[in-house]
């Protein structure tokens, strides 16, 4: 009897295929293995039963605050926004869930079309030319624009604006520390007129969910012969002007807000647009519109010359496996927003969040310091943050990011349609009380 | 199959459609910000519901996949996924889990997190264990900085080359790049051996590391593997095993007892994990002991009764933005806890069984690249049939036409025509007797009428791609007529 219900081979079937061999036991096909090495001891946790499993991953479940919480304000790079019952059907589709990468076009070509469609509907929210299927997260698409820029431009320096959050140049630095690039801050860029750089990166909403002005610092980096990389907030598309109509070159996402669950930080899906001009620099799968041999529409992987697979050491990236699913997860997601929901949740947000803010900005010890934002603000306040949180947490409620630094103490919000306006009220009465 | 065309969603597009309904603001309105960071109009498919479900349902059904078809692509380990892991990773306290939430909130994560760090550090004998890497890529790249870092810790920078067998994956070369080292070829012999002479003669006091496929891409156990390992040791480099074949390792050996120092895995092959049409995956970075402090944070431990995260003494960085991949880490903890040791080494056992006796059953039909037993995977070469016109990629099609995913084609390079076929354990004898049989046909039907093969597939939604028009004349995006 075997220990596994995912083995079909009977104790009979691995009879007869170890004869068909030509080996009496298991053991014998195992020669090249050192003798002393072979089967060692394995100190695992013991098996579980389907049931048991379940009751076990239930529990581990219910340490987490999430099991119990009613509605959160947390943001900083992963955003709770409603996901349609269409998106949660569909990557439930064992077709879509458990194909390999379309290396074989003519039995892929769901898959492809439906990367072809999240191509198509990104770069018409970006208004960008072109789009790739898909990167690892939001962070590691903005490190490998940066990396793609400086190649464009053969000129290794990376200015990083204000706006960007330390999470993200932690992972600009983890992906550049050994190849020669040279991070500088924005605002020690040299005047000087025939001063060069690779590029800027900025991020619009920035850091603390105010807006940018991408256009101005575009025309500045242009300048000096670098690129402009946008990093953004996809929602916010639905209201604001999108990175190709701010003279972006490059721009990136997190694209977590389109449809995916917040999930604990992933998966998730980068988000990786530019002029065509550039494709040949992108890193990562494309896939491209053909025809098969009867001339009918199809589609493929494309310029693949510049990956791993066959450029090796000279490849754009080492991408290989990325997040085919859940470009899926966003695909379905704006086919179903369109361009009426897409703008309908941008503006939720966006009206929401200022409601809140401004309500609390009205509070004794609460203090509004944002202005121009989209949905994510910052609070100033006497008060401990985590006295703050523990309250609305005792509520059910998820709080909002401890930003404090030695000066003073900050709370930052992200409020988006999941947040009720009952909820909003809510939590303006229970943050209205005394917190000690 | 369904054969009609599926049209592109804008090209579907009516105004005045939707196909969801959404709350109303609610709340007392603000002005907008200026106009001159505002939108105008936003081009997107405005489509009804229904039409959009039975669009994405109607693509499903252009694709083979586990849950439909047998599909031994090597190297790819498309083994079942099972339908449980699904259901966990759905649980409302992991999917709706905010990365910024403090410790105590999430502890069930971290003990989560903490528990398959364990068991994955004993599977492979590397008991120091990474689950940021998000892909394999990202976990050789992991690998190459934990590396890099420790001899710029001893003060030897000067070692920047990383010695790569030539039957490695190509993002073993594309990975060193990145993590700026000289990618230097050491040859293999035709059995996809590293070629000890080879190697003795590139290894140098400028080696980083050797990065080693285990077993090889040839489906083969490196038989002088205590030698290689002996070899970069003595001369004071580190040997980095390139872990994506685990799935023959399970419970038979442990990289951490053959010399190995630095590993990654890939979950999204070996733990069941579902590949998702090319991701997400997940692949953690396995090392030994005293590489512990450099690997990437967030990483977790215990403390007392708690759970933490931190970041190790001299850390190689963040690879992403928050752990990784965590609905994939679910997903392979809990079908490590749902096989136990004993499981996992079923798991290997059958995975090797199974390839092996496909191999000795075709070894009369294709050409074989090695007569000794294979590991999870054969290689085979279609050598023989292009003597008759049929090359790797028709039978590749042939077979797709006969219900089967094709076998990964053309990898590794070193093998002319190679076809590389990974059954799997999941696989009945049943399936794997019917795969058997079509290959046989395939090889007798190249010398009595090549053309059925080379033109293949015909049982599909499409023919044979034109490839080069797409790279040509690329087309990317959906365009207005
Ligand atoms: C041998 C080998 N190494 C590395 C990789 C890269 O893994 P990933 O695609 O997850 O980045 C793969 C699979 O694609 C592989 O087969």
């Amino acid at each position: 009897m075997k220990n596994s219900p995912y083995i079909p081979s009977t104790d009979l079937d691995q009879k007869e295929m170890l004869q068909t061999i030509g080996a009496k036991t298991f053991k014998d096909l195992l020669n090249d293995v050192p003798k002393k090495m072979l089967f060692p001891a394995l100190e695992l946790k013991e098996a579980l039963s389907e049931q048991e499993l379940v009751e076990f991953f239930e529990l581990m479940a219910n340490n987490n605050f999430a099991s119990k919480s009613i509605s959160s304000f947390m943001g900083g790079g992963a955003y709770n926004h409603y996901i349609p019952s269409t998106v949660k059907s569909m990557i439930q589709r064992g077709e879509f869930l458990t194909s390999y990468t379309p290396y074989q076009p003519e039995a892929s070509q769901g898959t492809l079309q439906v990367g072809f469609e999240f191509q198509s509907m990104i770069a018409q929210l970006f208004d960008m030319e072109v789009c790739n299927a898909g990167m690892y997260d939001g962070p590691t698409a903005l490190a490998e624009a940066a990396l793609m820029a400086c190649r464009i431009k053969r000129n290794n320096t990376v200015v990083i604006h204000s706006s960007i959050p330390e999470k993200s140049l932690e992972v600009i630095k983890a992906y550049s520390k050994w190849q020669d690039i040279e991070l500088i801050n924005y605002d020690d860029m040299s005047n000087d007129e025939s001063s060069e750089y690779g590029c800027l990166l900025v991020q619009s909403p920035n850091q603390y969910g105010e807006i940018e002005d991408v256009e101005k610092l575009a025309d500045e980096i242009h300048s000096k012969n670098g690129l402009i990389v946008q990093h953004t907030y996809p929602i916010s598309l639905g209201l604001l002007k999108p990175p190709g109509q701010l003279s972006v070159d490059i721009a990136t996402a997190e694209g977590q807000p389109l449809g995916v669950p917040v999930s604990f930080g992933g998966p998730f899906i980068g988000l990786l647009t530019c002029k065509k001009e550039y494709i040949r620099q992108l890193p990562g799968r494309i896939i491209g519109q053909t025809v098969d041999k009867n001339n009918k529409v199809s589609y493929a992987l494309t310029l693949q010359t510049r990956e791993q697979h066959i450029r090796r050491e000279s490849a754009t990236s080492n991408i290989c496996t990325s997040t085919q699913l859940i470009g899926l997860m966003v695909a379905v997601y704006l086919a179903t927003m369109g361009p009426n929901g897409i703008k309908s949740v941008a503006e939720t947000s966006y009206h929401r969040a200022h409601y809140f803010a401004s309500e609390l900005d009205k509070i004794d010890d609460f203090k509004l310091v944002s202005k121009n934002f989209f949905n994510e603000f910052v609070i100033e306040t006497k008060i401990d943050v985590s006295k703050i949180n523990k309250v609305l947490l005792k509520n059910n409620i998820e709080g909002g990011i401890d930003i404090s630094d030695k000066d003073s103490n900050k709370i930052m919000f992200a409020v988006t349609e999941l947040n009720s306006p009952e909820i909003i009220r809510k939590t303006i009465d229970i943050l209205g009380e005394k917190i000690d | 199959m369904i054969n009609k065309e599926q049209t592109l969603l804008m090209n579907q597009s009516k105004k005045g459609r939707k196909a969801i309904n959404l709350p109303s603001i609610g709340v007392p309105e603000t002005s907008l910000p200026d106009s001159k960071f505002l939108r105008k109009d936003i081009e997107l498919p405005e489509v009804a519901q229904l039409d959009l479900i039975r669009y994405f349902t109607n693509l499903s059904s252009l694709n083979y996949s586990i849950d439909t078809n047998f599909y031994p692509l090597g190297s790819c380990t498309m083994k079942y996924n099972p339908k449980i892991n699904e259901q966990i990773s759905a649980i409302k306290g992991f999917a709706s889990s905010h990365p910024n939430q403090s410790d105590e909130n999430i502890q069930g994560n971290l003990e989560i997190m903490y528990d398959l760090q364990n068991e994955l550090g004993e599977i492979t004998g590397l008991p120091a264990v990474s689950l940021a890497p998000l892909a394999g890529a990202q976990g050789e790249y992991a690998g190459l900085l934990i590396a890099r870092e420790y001899h710029n810790h001893n003060n030897q920078k000067n070692r920047n080359i990383a010695l790569i067998p030539d039957s490695a994956h190509g993002t073993n070369p594309a990975s060193a790049s990145m993590a700026g080292l000289d990618a230097v070829t050491i040859k293999t012999t035709n059995e996809g051996d590293i070629d000890l002479e080879d190697l003795k003669n590139k290894v140098n006091e400028n080696v980083c590391v050797l990065m080693l496929t285990l077993p090889s891409t040839l489906g083969l156990f490196e038989p002088n593997i205590l030698e290689i390992t002996k070899i970069i040791h003595d001369n004071g480099g580190l040997v980095y095993a390139d872990g994506a074949n685990l799935n023959a390792l399970l419970g038979i050996t442990k990289f951490g007892e053959l010399g190995i120092d630095i590993c990654h895995s890939n979950l999204h092959k070996t733990f069941s994990t579902p590949h998702g049409g090319g991701g997400p995956g997940s692949g953690p970075v396995m090392v030994a002991k005293f590489l512990e402090k450099y690997l990437p944070y967030p990483h977790i431990k215990k403390d007392g009764g708690k759970f933490i995260q931190y970041k190790p003494e001299f850390s190689v960085g963040r690879l992403n933005g928050f752990y990784g991949s965590f609905g994939i880490l679910v997903r392979a903890y809990a079908y490590i806890r749902s096989l136990g040791a004993e499981g996992l080494r079923e798991i290997s056992e059958n995975a090797i069984i199974n390839a092996n006796y496909i191999q000795e059953r075709l070894k009369e039909h294709y050409e074989l690249t090695s007569s000794r037993r294979c590991m999870h995977e054969t290689v085979l070469s279609a050598s023989k049939q292009k003597e008759d016109g049929v090359k790797a990629i028709d039978i590749a099609k042939k077979l797709l036409d006969e219900g089967f995913h094709a076998p990964t084609m053309y990898f590794p390079l070193i093998v002319e025509e190679a076809l590389m076929i990974e059954p799997t354990e999941s696989e009945s004898k049943e399936t794997i007797d019917k795969f058997i049989t079509a290959m046989i046909k395939i090889s007798e039907l190249s010398k009595t009428n090549p053309d059925e093969i080379t033109n293949a597939p015909l049982n599909l939604p499409v023919e044979r791609l034109d490839e080069a028009q797409a790279a040509r004349n690329p087309v990317l995006a959906w365009e207005k007529k």
